[in-house]
């Protein structure tokens, strides 16, 4: 795969592990209300790149969580072990 | 109700083809303490604990599973290009005559594995004691395999998945805490 593809997954990934880490905190903090802006911010973040690395390489997410614009590319390679 | 995301969760390089390293891997494949008894565990547990904590397990037994997908991804790596040759000097040979180069739930001496290895006993302080220590041993399997490889690509990947095991032990230790201030706080009428 290009450089590109590993530069935005990177960067997806970095957010999500934020989101990872705040939401497991959450669980056991729920009246944090500074980790709970953080987290809203992140998945506000989160869903544009998202958004971003979908346009360039199809759906990330199944049954319509992602929409698939351009021809059915979910069942296409790369899948997550390939790369 | 899942949904799968075609991403892994903290990215997955080998420098070289190592078969006799995913052979050891495969411990936190299918074994005891891997990611598979750890995604079990926590997802069958969470229906009859207590409120406060049916998140905290919800979203933790949910990661492992994520991680079972990284474990997987360095076994395949690892011995994708293998000769079988090269798999039976690093004592895959068994595996090879019975499953090729299919991944399989088994541990590191080749045990399949088994239901046993989890516990739900619906005491909820012992469900949660019993997830810290499967956390606290699955951190130490990874020091294990750490220190077993000198790929460092690798080694980073398994450092991640050591640190969350800390994080992990260390939400399930305040669920805890939550669950005992909460008894000792409940009035009766």
């Amino acid at each position: 795969m290009e450089e590109q593809y590993y530069a935005m997954l990177h960067e997806l990934q970095a957010v999500d592990f934020v989101l990872v880490e705040l939401n497991l905190y959450l669980d056991t903090h729920p009246w944090d209300t500074m980790a709970l802006q953080q987290f809203n911010e992140m998945a506000q973040k989160r869903q544009f790149l998202a958004a971003q690395f979908e346009q360039c390489y199809g759906p990330l997410l199944n049954f319509g969580h992602s929409a698939s614009p351009h021809g059915w590319r979910w069942a296409m390679p790369p899948w997550p072990w390939q790369v | 109700m899942w949904i799968y995301e075609k991403k892994l969760q903290y990215p997955v390089r080998v420098s070289k083809c190592d078969p006799m390293m995913a052979r050891f891997l495969i411990e936190q494949y299918g074994g005891a303490d891997g990611e598979l008894s750890a995604a079990l565990r926590y997802l069958n547990q969470r229906y009859t604990i207590p409120d406060q904590v049916i998140g905290l397990l919800t979203d933790i037994g949910t990661e492992e599973f994520a991680h079972l997908e990284m474990i997987a991804t360095m076994v395949y790596k690892l011995t994708k290009d293998a000769t079988v040759e090269q798999l039976k000097a690093a004592g895959l040979g068994a595996h090879y005559a019975n499953h090729d180069r299919a991944l399989f739930y088994n541990n590191a001496a080749g045990v399949p594995w088994t239901a046993s290895y989890i516990q739900a006993k619906g005491d909820p302080i012992a469900d949660l004691y019993e997830d810290i220590a499967a956390e606290e041993k699955a951190r130490a399997t990874y020091q294990w395999l750490i220190d077993m490889t000198d790929d460092v690509d690798l080694q980073d990947s398994l450092k991640f998945l050591r640190e969350r095991e800390v994080v992990h032990s260390q939400r399930f230790r305040e669920a805890v805490d939550i669950l005992i201030q909460d008894r000792n706080t409940k009035k009766f009428f």
